[in-house]
């Protein structure tokens, strides 16, 4: 005869499927007609703000089949504007998650004086309207700011040129990266690195042996975001780069298609397709790279909460 | 090698968490910071592995004679162990313990089988050989200490430091653990310091205590001279339990009742305040009155360990608690609601300026 457990005698955290009650009954008790019609709701919603403007990009950009589709892209203005904007996501990306990574490390790992104030500026970009943060360059390095006279004496070009648009990128996707650390940096503490430098390791190494391997994820998920808002950014790139022809990244392209081209709106389509396609290849990453990331604050939960 | 701490100070803005303190360690000694929380235990070890900086112009700390006050913590070679071990999360275990030796300088950094060698030794002294591809997230607490504790000897450290080495496991590792780690230090060597807030901790596994007390070293020695000879009340109460008689001094002896204490060497004026303290084992309990006893009935009875714990209650007064050995309870056959008789084995008595 063996010995059987009364269900009873387990404890009340027991997690085994056996001890659930019988009925599947979820602990939403919201009748059938409301649970019905709030996914429907939902659905709704996605499909018409999400979904079918996504198609209709598809839609338009091949409306005039696939030859107007390909001509649209391999025109010369298109490749002006597509190179523009690697260039500016490549300066700002890059630049970028230095200073967030050392934002966020200086933030975290040290205490001083005026810490929330540092912590507040970093926001700034995500506060004020992309247009202002735009105009505030047109205000310092145009030809009537403050340092427009300077520049012109010394033949350097920053608004309505190159310069100037990467600049108002780097300005836009600032807080991206150092917004993603901050938290996880901070949930880490620094005990890791404190171990680091009670075996020998100098800063250097404890950075890049310790400090950086503890945030991978983390950081790359910052720079996903910070690349996909570096490419599409509208508003400050518009006003500084004045949307003279040769200055316009891609969104500025798709804008100045659309309203130049009245007999067709295929190229803007097209174009605007690129960004689509840019979107969907971002949310694909940003998946992948969010599951892992998850993974690693798990971790460092697991590791945090001592049994 | 011996370590040296001469006046050091130490303050966190308004609180002060060191006042000039000063400590010995001899080499090869096993040494226990034992105090309450706040008491500035934590703070001492990591100044004395440079963790963190003593106040300004205050005090220094040698390691075997040499100053290594300026020094930082990667200078001075000490293993420490912290209290929340602080591995390296996205390393695996064997990755951890090799970590001091990577990050030397070319000139001196091990070859690779070197490494392999000392890591896989280490690896097994503190017995989790088989754990060496796992990460620390996968490890339980008992398996962590052990690999924080192979990651500090990985550099062969001067001397070792633990931060509550034991503080975050359960009772049951957790004295599989302290004895394991008497065992290593006897077989090492290595002069040793942690910091507990455990007395029994500090009584079983150290080879002198200090009792650190509000920023200071109330008293250091052997675990036999702090528990039967403490300096102060603090040191008293804080290692094991303690009863109570509040009295007053007269001709030499403190009278509490109707029962007398030889006061020793207590100090304070006659007629002034003092307290006796009396360790639970040295009570004794009668079922017959002899002269100087105090009557009382039996409240409670627990049995803990060795000893039968039984709370006493006085006709006025405070509870009295006694710890008797079994046969002797046996001998008694004592039953909640006895009337017995209490006698006082030694006590020692402090002038009452102090209040627990």
């Amino acid at each position: 005869m063996s010995l059987v457990t009364p269900p009873q005698l387990a404890g009340p955290s027991s997690k085994s499927a056996a001890m659930r009650p019988p009925h599947p009954r979820s602990a939403a008790t919201e009748p059938r007609w409301l649970k019905i019609l709030l996914i429907i709701s939902m659905v709704g919603v996605l499909g018409l703000f999400l979904i079918l403007p996504l198609a209709s990009v598809a839609v338009e950009a091949l409306a005039g089949g696939v030859k107007a589709y390909v001509d649209a892209l391999a025109n010369h203005e298109t490749w002006e504007a597509v190179k523009l904007t690697l260039i500016a996501a490549g300066i700002a990306v890059p630049l970028n998650s230095v200073f967030g990574v050392a934002a966020a490390w200086c933030l975290t790992k040290f205490e001083f004086r005026w810490k929330s104030l540092l912590m507040t500026l970093i926001d700034v970009p995500f506060a004020v309207s992309p247009v202002i943060s735009g105009l505030v360059f047109v205000l310092v390095f145009g030809a009537r700011g403050w340092l427009g006279p300077w520049l012109a004496e010394h033949n350097i070009r920053i608004v309505f040129a190159t310069p100037g648009i990467v600049l108002a990128t780097i300005f836009v996707t600032f807080p991206f990266v150092a917004r993603e650390l901050i938290p996880l940096m901070e949930a880490q503490g620094n005990e890791e690195e404190q171990a680091a430098r009670v075996l020998g390791a100098g800063g250097w190494q404890t950075f890049w042996r310790v400090t950086l391997p503890n945030i991978k994820w983390g950081l790359l998920y910052g720079l996903i975001l910070c690349n996909a808002r570096a490419m599409g950014e509208f508003g400050a790139v518009a006003v500084v780069s004045g949307m003279y022809p040769g200055q316009r990244t891609v969104p500025l392209e798709v804008e100045s298609l659309y309203t130049g081209h009245l007999e067709s709106t295929v190229p803007a389509f097209a174009v605007a397709s690129l960004l689509a396609i840019l979107g969907v290849v971002t949310l694909i990453i940003k998946s992948i790279v969010e599951w892992k990331y998850r993974q690693e604050l798990a971790a460092t939960r697991k590791q945090g909460t001592e049994e | 090698m011996s370590i040296e701490v001469r006046n050091i100070s130490k303050s966190f803005g308004a609180f002060q968490a060191l006042a000039d303190v000063s400590l010995r360690v001899e080499s090869g000694e096993l040494v226990a910071l034992l105090g309450p929380s706040g008491s500035g235990k934590t703070t001492l070890l990591r100044i004395i592995a440079g963790l963190e900086t003593p106040d300004h112009g205050s005090g220094s700390v040698l390691f075997h004679q040499e100053d290594v006050t300026a020094h930082n913590a990667g200078q001075r070679q000490v293993g420490f162990v912290f209290q929340h071990y602080a591995l390296f999360r996205h390393m695996t275990v064997f990755e951890n313990v090799a970590f001091g030796l990577r990050v030397r300088p070319r000139n001196v950094r091990p070859d690779r089988a070197t490494i392999r060698q000392r890591v896989s030794d280490l690896l097994r002294l503190v017995q989790i050989e088989a754990l060496a591809e796992r990460y620390p997230a996968q490890l339980s607490g008992g398996q962590r200490q052990r690999v924080a504790l192979a990651r500090a000897m990985a550099v062969e450290p001067r001397v070792l430091l633990l931060d509550e080495p034991f503080g975050a496991l359960d009772a049951k590792v957790r004295r599989e653990l302290r004895r394991w780690l008497r065992r290593l230090h006897d077989e090492t060597g290595i002069t040793t310091v942690f910091v507990t807030h455990d007395q029994e901790e500090a009584l079983e596994v150290a080879d002198r205590i200090a009792v650190m007390n509000k920023a200071r070293i109330e008293q250091i020695g052997t675990p036999e001279q702090v528990y039967e000879h403490p300096v102060s009340p603090f040191v008293y109460d804080f290692l094991g339990k303690v009863n109570l008689f509040r009295g007053r001094l007269e001709d030499g002896r403190l009278t509490v009742g109707g029962s007398q204490f030889g006061a020793g060497a207590a100090g304070g004026e006659e007629g002034s305040a003092a307290v006796a303290f009396v360790r639970p084992h040295d009570v004794e309990v009668a079922r017959h009155a002899n002269g100087n006893s105090i009557p009382a009935r039996v409240d409670h009875i627990s049995f803990v360990g060795p000893f039968v714990h039984v709370l006493l209650m006085p006709k006025n007064g405070e509870p009295i608690e006694a710890a008797l050995p079994r046969e002797r309870w046996r001998e008694l056959n004592l039953q909640p609601a006895d009337e017995v008789f209490v006698e006082i084995r030694s006590a020692r008595v402090f002038a009452d300026d102090y209040s627990i």
